[in-house]
């Protein structure tokens, strides 16, 4: 254990951890830190190695450079597409479905009556499987029986919602925004409760109005959830999957990144080097992301 | 990070002023926001309503009248084919044959994670700290294809995995859930034991107590709170987990409850009504979960609220 601290160590005494403690501390951190290389970041490396490869998962591995990434950009029709609407998914989640969590959040953390039956139910799609959601949605815009055509009640062009590749994103993004409100309503609400309320008493008395309280002084406060939930809002926009998959398989107007690594493994042509070329691709925006947070995260933790 | 939910407020306060919401506390305005609220919330019920609705009603009239329309008739036969034909039972119990061992694994090992790295005070603790939270963060698209590989090639015996490889096996799945979400949880656990008091440990350790001692009698019993919040959220992501069964597993008979949904849609004619009743029977446990532990639920994702 060459990370135990020496220093310390000798500081409280000659002898901190017996033979025992020490096979414990061995084996219980041993493991989980080898499954976590094992399952996280050993495939992560492998993901990056494979993706300058024309592996096909079964023969020799063949390097080809940059290949792939040169087909990638260039020559795979499904690419842009798909970037595209993970943008859209970031975008869409990003500026409608988080802005309108904290609208909510700062409505019911008013103290308005029946606000946990508000927050509960506001709440409640979180907890559904994204795959229900994409199945739930298909209920809704389908275009033969869907609540929403007999709401509009067009009969004779009614709208293929879901089949329309133009529609077909907004509405899955609707579906997807259902979810992902409520996960920020609940941290904005979390946080919110955290601000000190002398705060705002002391922004009453010098005469600022509740908005002006709200974006000069409560905002502010809240920034290590807004961190958070700009994380959660990537990192959601970026792994979408299983919303498109239950609807289409997305297909037809619903390409996303992560549909095409799937497809492009487990699909007939298995086609291990271009798949991880696209996941290469998502990881280094999410890296960015990701790297952006821990260095926030390392400065609280130096300040703790 | 956590969202400090500790009130903050001063211990004592000289009549507290009213807030300025009720100063200003005109009625008309209350009353929009109720509008408002109640108005969202509806609209956010009203799909879940809808599938439980079309779940009740036979295909020939909704497809005749649309699910907008008054009941004729209202049975549960949708469920009973479900359980009956399309074997939900058994879904049930291979998603459970993976949940709930990787629930339990998965916060025993974060939890001695979180406790090494916040108690026994240990260099490079950040370093490892960062490496589990960030774990976290990738998209699962990144690790998917070289586990694929991977698990294609690791025999295991026939009493193990049918199948002989780890591909196409619940240890494939259950692993993979545990080694991705132990980063989640070793932050949580690893943030919540640094607001324990570290005199407790220190009389333990005055008194004698080894690593595992300190770790298994003194901390983790102060973590009960931590550990319900956890167990319950990584009980529902696991429960809801749609893309590691669907790459890792391709024995139909092993798929869990999210994947198998896809099952009820036939390949040529997809009977909505069956699906909104198997949508609503993979939805019902986790929303009995979460309307009897809310309060966990909700904690959990604030202790730590990395999690995408």
């Amino acid at each position: 254990m060459s990370f135990l601290s020496e220093r310390r160590t000798e500081r409280r005494g000659p002898r901190r951890f017996s033979g025992r403690d020490l096979a414990v501390i061995g084996l219980l951190l041993g493991i989980p830190v080898l499954l976590d290389i094992a399952i996280v970041w050993g495939p992560t490396l492998a993901s990056i190695v494979l993706s300058f490869t024309s592996w096909d998962g079964i023969g020799d591995i063949n390097w080809v450079g940059t290949q792939n990434y040169v087909n990638l950009f260039t020559n795979y029709p499904q690419f842009w597409p798909a970037a595209r609407h993970n943008l859209l998914w970031l975008a869409f989640l990003g500026l409608v479905a988080a802005p309108f969590g904290l609208f909510l959040a700062v409505l019911i953390d008013r103290g308005v009556r029946f606000s946990r039956f508000y927050q509960s139910t506001l709440y409640m799609p979180v907890v559904l499987s994204l795959a229900v959601v994409g199945f739930i949605a298909q209920l809704i815009f389908s275009r033969d029986q869907g609540a929403l055509n007999a709401i509009i009640g067009d009969t004779r062009s009614p709208t293929d919602w879901l089949g329309d590749p133009d529609l077909n994103i907004w509405m899955v993004l609707l579906a997807a925004a259902w979810r992902h409100t409520g996960y920020v309503m609940i941290l904005y609400l979390a946080g919110l409760k955290a601000v000190d309320p002398s705060l705002k008493e002391a922004a009453a008395i010098d005469g600022a109005n509740e908005a002006q309280t709200f974006f000069r002084i409560v905002f502010p406060t809240l920034r290590p959830v807004n961190v958070i939930v700009g994380v959660i809002t990537v990192i959601e926009s970026l792994r979408a999957f299983d919303i498109v998959y239950a609807v289409n398989h997305g297909r037809n107007g619903l390409e996303l990144l992560s549909v095409l690594v799937t497809d492009n493994i487990i699909g007939e042509a298995s086609r291990v080097g271009f798949g991880s070329a696209i996941a290469v691709v998502l990881l280094t925006v999410s890296l960015g992301f990701v790297v952006t947070y821990l260095v926030q995260e390392l400065r609280g933790e130096k300040n703790r | 990070m956590t969202v400090d939910t500790a009130p903050a407020r001063p211990a004592a306060q000289p009549a507290p002023p009213p807030p300025p919401a009720v100063r200003r506390g005109v009625r008309p305005g209350r009353l929009g926001v109720h509008a408002f609220l109640m108005a969202v919330s509806l609209a956010f019920l009203a799909p879940l309503l809808l599938a439980v609705y079309a779940s009740l009603r036979p295909y020939d009239e909704t497809s005749q009248y649309g699910y907008f329309s008054l009941p004729r008739h209202l049975s549960f036969d949708y469920y009973r084919q479900a359980f009956a034909d399309s074997g939900m039972t058994k879904y049930f119990v291979n998603t459970m044959i993976i949940a709930v061992p990787g629930v339990l694994v998965t916060l025993f090992l974060a939890s001695f994670v979180a406790f090494a790295l916040a108690r026994l005070k240990m260099r490079g603790g950040i370093v490892l700290l960062m490496l589990f939270t960030a774990g976290n963060l990738l998209p699962q698209q990144v690790i998917v294809t070289p586990l694929y590989v991977v698990f294609n090639r690791i025999p295991l015996p026939y009493w193990m995995s049918d199948s002989m490889t780890m591909y196409d096996s619940y240890w494939a799945v259950v692993v993979v859930q545990i080694g991705f979400q132990l980063g989640f949880c070793v932050f949580v656990l690893a943030n919540f034991m640094r607001t324990l008091p570290q005199e407790i440990l220190e009389a333990a350790i005055v008194d004698g107590a080894g690593v595992w001692t300190q770790y298994w009698r003194i901390t983790l019993p102060l973590c009960r709170p931590a550990l319900a919040a956890l167990g319950t959220l990584q009980f529902t992501w696991m429960y809801n987990d749609f893309l590691w069964a669907l790459v890792f597993v391709s024995d139909g008979d092993k798929l869990p409850i999210t994947s198998a949904l896809n099952n009820l849609r036939g390949q040529f004619f997809t009977d909505y009504n069956l699906l909104a009743a198997g949508s609503v029977i993979v939805a019902l446990p986790t929303l009995v979960v979460f309307l009897l532990l809310q309060r966990h639920f909700i904690a959990g994702l604030t202790l730590g609220s990395s999690k995408g």
